[in-house]
């Protein structure tokens, strides 16, 4: 497991009160949070924080699952 | 401030879009055009002037590649300056537009493209890598701008926009009955319905709005609907572009950058759809129910006080002082938030009038240039979509016992009809009327009331026309399951609202029961669809579809034998 996807499903799980070990790379960022695409441009907000990383709207098109979200987070990094 | 004085826009003697705003890039010249943010930092400022100069080099630049009047330019963008700045271009050498929605999939995309043949593509560099790693042979004819490249990228085929031309530019004049747009308005997997904008469609509905809505050079409109959706290409294109007013962008859609812009840029005019309304509603209402009790009771009061001043017509000042700290929260000099493209909850409308924010309810479909209804806000009325805009007419079809019917449109802001889609032409197009496929009624006041669908789709409440039909093929080759077909729940299930609509699947297991593989595949197939194109649940049928000779499912004989089911035990929940 990298390390930004260790961080963020430590945080994302912390945020949204769900239990880190029950969320995997290939699960669905929506789905397993429960959260809408409101909620989910919050979370970015706070990754970008948290990595120190600014990630354009655009490359987030298409993202679902934690594990492509590490992705664009580390191409950023 | 009343609703109809002021600026009086006559584009009677004005032959097409570009011709007006390079009408208005002279007028104006000083005048700031095209505001650019990304987050806290302001990426540019375009002036009219440099606009047109911008615009004119573009311009130059398609046709020193060969680029003739008549051939299509394809925008396939976020928001930002480079969009109405290629779009300007494009016109002034006489193109036909055809905006792309940049929301879609590269596979979406490349159906489009492969559809609307365009010569020239301008497209963001990141873009541009998705599309080529997808291929596709409309790519192979067209020349493609690439804006944002990294400096050292290797672009392939693609120019940066930001080229030089190499020769002169010359403006090539149109008339008002050429194509000015090919505009997207659904079918990503059936035939694309693209539709044919005439520049009168557009001049027309320009003119209306500016007369209605008037907005003036010292005002800001922030443009944060995707451009090529019709609401913000008249409103955050060509409305304030021929008025002289600013369109201020703003790279990222995070909320907290919006208000922070909205409140940097003054901003007077915005359009969102129901969907970011509803968020911003619940935002507000947060915030108060955090505020102290007394606190509470104040701005209880005010509002009270403003719904009572502004009963008859918006009064912005007064709404304003009374009830600052909120539209401080806004920037303190928004006049009109534009509300379209999808269903608006009524107490949603409702809460920002009272606030003193009037939220303009407008109704129209692609096919019909952008609005065919408005609320003219004297007085307002969050219960309708308004009354017909001068120059459109609407008809009330086939109605029944209670005034509901089909409502028909006609007016010089429809379309020419679906480029190549001669049959879907004459299916929406009858006599010179729309058939918009919405049911409705006019009340005594002539303002229109939707009540629900007459065709087998929705509208999601960002604003997206979803057939079910185009959904099917998704579903292709489901495990222990003899037939199944996609519906619009409404559709087999009237309510009577246009909220919360929800597409389902009905499904003909092999055995009585659906096994746990189907309804397992049905799961991990609507996962992978975009949020707005998932199945809220499946419902079992036992007995064979009604299908015609040719073995196609009747889709409505079938939505009236479901329709005797119970809706709430039938629709089987597909969410984990």
């Amino acid at each position: 497991m990298s390390g930004s996807l260790d961080r963020l499903i430590q945080l994302a799980a912390k945020r949204y009160g769900v239990e880190a070990a029950g969320l995997r790379s290939e699960d669905d960022v929506f789905e397993k949070l429960g959260i809408d695409s409101f909620q989910a441009v919050e979370l970015m907000s706070e990754l970008e924080l948290e990595f120190d990383v600014e990630i354009p709207d655009y490359e987030l098109q298409g993202v679902r699952t934690f594990g492509q979200l590490a992705a664009t987070i580390d191409k950023r990094r | 401030m009343g609703l109809s004085s002021s600026v009086c826009l006559d584009l009677r003697r004005i032959g097409s879009v570009g011709e007006a705003i390079r009408d208005a890039t002279v007028t104006f010249k000083r005048n700031d055009a095209l505001i650019e943010a990304d987050r806290n930092r302001e990426n540019g400022r375009w002036t009219y002037r440099e606009l047109r100069s911008e615009a004119e080099r573009f311009a130059a630049l398609v046709q020193s590649h060969g680029f003739v009047p008549g051939d299509r330019c394809a925008i396939l963008m976020q928001n930002q300056a480079k969009w109405p700045i290629s779009a300007l271009g494009a016109f002034w050498a006489g193109a036909t537009l055809v905006p792309l929605d940049y929301k879609l999939t590269v596979p979406e995309q490349h159906a489009l493209l492969a559809h609307a043949k365009p010569r020239v593509l301008v497209t963001e560099y990141s873009r541009w890598l998705d599309l080529q790693r997808e291929g596709g042979p409309a790519l192979e004819r067209m020349l493609v701008l690439v804006t944002e490249a990294p400096e050292n990228a290797q672009l392939g085929r693609a120019l940066r926009w930001e080229s030089t031309a190499s020769g002169e530019f010359r403006y090539v004049a149109r008339t008002r009955e050429d194509i000015a747009c090919i505009v997207y308005s659904s079918g990503t997997s059936g035939t694309p319905k693209g539709c044919m904008l005439t520049h009168d469609n557009y001049l027309e509905q320009a003119e209306v709005l500016g007369r209605l809505y008037p907005i003036e050079e010292q005002d800001r409109y922030f443009s944060v609907l995707p451009t090529n959706h019709a609401i913000d290409f008249m409103c955050g294109f060509i409305v304030p572009l021929l008025l002289g007013a600013a369109v201020v962008h703003q790279r990222t859609l995070r909320p907290q950058y919006l208000r922070a812009s909205m409140k940097k840029y003054g901003i007077t005019h915005i359009a969102l759809v129901p969907t970011i309304l509803k968020n911003l509603e619940e935002r507000i209402r947060e915030k108060l129910d955090e505020l102290p009790d007394w606190q509470r009771r104040i701005v209880d009061g005010l509002t009270k006080v403003n719904e009572w001043v502004t009963a008859r017509e918006p009064k912005h000042n007064v709404s304003r002082m009374l009830l600052k700290p909120i539209h401080d929260e806004f920037g303190g000099k928004l006049r009109f938030i534009f509300a379209g493209g999808a269903f608006i909850d009524p107490n949603t409308a409702r809460f920002f009038y009272d606030l003193g924010f009037p939220v303009v309810i407008g109704y129209g479909l692609t096919e019909a240039s952008t609005v065919a209804t408005v609320n003219d806000l004297e007085p307002f009325r969050p219960d309708t979509v308004g009354k017909p805009v001068p120059g459109v007419e609407i008809e009330i079809r086939d109605a029944n016992e209670h005034g509901v019917g089909e409502v028909w449109i006609r007016g010089r802001t429809v379309m020419k009809g679906y480029l190549d889609a001669p049959e879907l032409t004459r299916e929406a197009l009858v006599d010179g009327w729309l058939r918009t496929g919405d049911l409705g009624l006019l009340d005594a006041a002539g303002h229109l009331k939707l009540v629900g669908r007459a065709k087998n789709m929705i509208v999601t409440e960002g604003g997206k026309n979803i057939y079910p039909e185009d959904i099917e093929s998704n579903f292709e080759n489901l495990p222990d399951c003899e037939e199944y077909c996609v519906f619009a729940a409404d559709f087999i299930w009237p309510t009577g609202k246009l909220t919360g609509e929800q597409l389902v699947i009905v499904v003909r297991p092999e055995s009585d029961e659906p096994s746990e593989a189907l309804v397992l595949e049905l799961r991990k197939r609507n996962r992978r669809l975009p949020d707005f194109k998932r199945l809220a649940g499946y419902v079992v049928q036992t007995e064979e579809f009604p299908a015609t000779a040719s073995l196609k499912i009747k889709r409505n004989a079938l939505a009236e034998r479901l329709r005797t089911m119970d809706r709430a035990r039938a629709i089987v929940p597909l969410a984990e």
